[in-house]
């Protein structure tokens, strides 16, 4: 393990048997519970990965079903996180310069697709986007299906990542200061051109982490769209669903490199929030 | 949220001059802008939300009633609640541990083990479900010592807990940080110097410091293991009557075409939601955290 202590750092090394027997309670607690409840299943994977050949790896990472769910996976969770992105920003826009009745509610409301089982926004969003639900029965007559479709899979990601794009831009938006906007105005600048060139760019940062975040949960989603979807190849499949499909059929090797995809995948979109946090944290004086 | 710092209209405007202020906000822009944001929320959000309660009820109270004595729905929340039961005090003494440890100690690597601790936030539940049977399954690294020894973790209680602790681990720590780091450590070092031992001085000062962050953690932790899906989808099986929680049974009603069971299963998770958002809210005036939780 790549942590060493404080008492490591004095010149005289005793031998790390000694130093972590030596050290408090809490210590132990969380060095240990993190050892077997979390490095070791993910040792797991990437030692059971790495004992793949490279070439096997290739093949089944690029077989042509499981580029098929990649695209699903990431094109849809990256369409869903911008659409989110652009409605987030309006939605705490409104939520923390206007004043309405019921505001106070939808507030609290946007927190709704965390609180909410996956499994049940699963079954309700397949329920109303079908051809005989609330909305689904509006679109059928023009053709659209969404329920049961790559648009199904969407929706589902749009529900899942809204509440990140929003929670992130809130509180940056109630900090960001009314004289700019203002000064702005004074100067002549339409509206339009306001928010175009003095309210967007601070907020830009923000709204690319909570987009980021959005699309990290998205990609992550398994529970609301494997109800929402068909789960088809080369259809309306996710990654998460083939590795599923792989280990029904006691094919670990394909479950495991799927699945080392994806994690790597996420520890990089990880990465990347965290520079992007880096980066909005300038703006914070 | 802060309801007097939202409370601003957008209309800086000098009052002597309104109607010729370029700095007035045109009128129809508001209510539109509302318009669309509640237009918006009641697609993705309110109307699917509301249909779990109509959906539930469709048949009136009655068949609902029914539908909640039925005997695997009630082994179901049975066992939702026992892994609740079981995932949370672990992760609350896990949480409070490396909350001390990261926010009270300066180390080499430290930055390294908060990175550590956001793995389960970034992974699929899928590949984390994946990683458990990688490791316990009949053909992972313990699998052979532990059907010699007769232990059975996959398609089982152990496993399902292992689950949900494994994706629900940042939580407490994550929410107690900060906290922890504002408190500062000046009294629990008088403490220390009054002759306090440091049970006493976790009792009698951290613990009513961080009580809210730490309750806010607990709640997120519980939110999250009784709702869980994939990851426990994975490990469990989804033995109808054995290893099926709330969640599962959700989905496997509504695959047998028993969709008013599914939803009778889907309103209680709902109210459990509600509830969750209820005290949250509650919790963020008492601590004035309003962080996106992941």
């Amino acid at each position: 393990m790549a942590i060493s202590f404080p008492s490591q750092a004095t010149p005289a090394r005793k031998n790390p048997v000694s130093q972590l027997l030596q050290l408090s309670w809490p210590w132990r607690i969380t060095l240990g519970y993190m050892s077997i409840m979390l490095l070791l299943p993910v040792s797991a994977l990437l030692l059971k990965a790495s004992s793949e050949k490279p070439a096997d790896f290739w093949r089944i990472a690029t077989s042509p079903i499981a580029l098929a769910t990649y695209d699903v996976t990431f094109v849809t969770s990256l369409i869903a996180a911008a659409i989110d992105g652009v409605f987030g920003v309006l939605i705490a826009w409104v939520l923390v310069r206007y004043d309405f009745p019921g505001k106070r509610l939808i507030d609290a409301a946007i927190d709704l697709p965390f609180a909410l089982p996956t499994s049940v926004a699963g079954l309700t969003l397949a329920t109303v986007y079908s051809e005989r639900g609330w909305i689904g029965s509006l679109l059928a007559p023009f053709g659209i299906k969404i329920a049961f479709t790559r648009l199904g899979v969407g929706v589902a990601m749009l529900f899942i990542s809204l509440p990140f794009v929003v929670r992130t831009l809130q509180p940056v938006l109630q900090e960001m200061e009314h004289e700019i906007e203002e000064a702005a105005w004074c100067l002549g600048a339409s509206q339009w051109q306001t928010f175009w060139h003095v309210v967007l760019p601070p907020l830009f940062p923000a709204i690319l982490t909570g987009v980021a975040l959005g699309f990290a949960r998205a990609v992550g989603e398994y529970g609301s769209v494997v109800i929402v979807a068909s789960n088809v190849p080369f259809n309306d499949l996710i990654a998460s669903v083939l590795i599923i499909q792989r280990l029904e059929q006691y094919d670990y090797s394909g479950a495991t490199v799927i699945g080392t995809v994806l994690l790597t995948i996420s520890l990089l979109i990880l990465l990347a929030i965290n520079l992007l946090q880096a980066w909005g944290r300038r703006y914070e004086l | 949220m802060n309801s007097n710092l939202a409370g601003h209209s957008f209309n800086p405007g000098s009052p002597d001059s309104p109607s010729s202020s370029p700095t007035k906000e045109r009128r129809w822009v508001k209510p539109v802008l509302i318009g669309v944001a509640i237009a918006y929320l009641s697609l993705i959000l309110f109307l699917p939300a509301l249909n779990v309660v109509v959906q539930a009820f469709k048949e009136g109270v009655g068949p609902f009633l029914t539908n909640l004595t039925e005997a695997n729905f009630v082994h179901a929340v049975k066992l939702t609640v026992l892994i609740a039961l079981i995932v949370v005090p672990m992760n609350i003494v896990f949480g409070l541990c490396a909350a001390w440890v990261i926010a009270r100690n300066q180390f080499r690597g430290r930055a390294f083990l908060i990175s550590l601790l956001d793995i389960p936030f970034a992974v699929s539940p899928v590949v984390a479900g994946l990683m458990i049977v990688l490791l316990y399954g009949r053909n992972g690294w313990f699998g052979p010592w532990l059907e010699a020894a007769n232990i059975k973790i996959i398609f089982a209680m152990p496993a399902m807990v292992l689950a949900s602790a494994f994706i629900t681990m940042p939580f407490v720590a994550r929410e107690v940080i900060p906290v922890l780091e504002e408190a500062g450590s000046e009294q629990e070092e008088a403490a220390k110097t009054l002759g306090a031992n440091d049970w006493q001085i976790f009792w009698r000062v951290t613990l009513p410091n961080i009580r809210w962050g730490l309750l806010y953690g607990v709640l997120l932790t519980n939110a999250r293991t009784m709702g869980e899906f994939g990851a426990v989808s994975v490990v469990s099986g989804n033995l109808t009557g054995k290893t099926q929680t709330l969640p599962l049974f959700v989905e496997e009603a509504y695959k047998q075409y028993q969709t008013q069971s599914a939803f009778s299963a889907a309103v209680l998770l709902g109210g459990l939601a509600l509830i969750t958002l209820v005290l949250k809210e509650i919790l963020e005036r008492k601590t004035q955290i309003k962080d996106v939780v992941e």
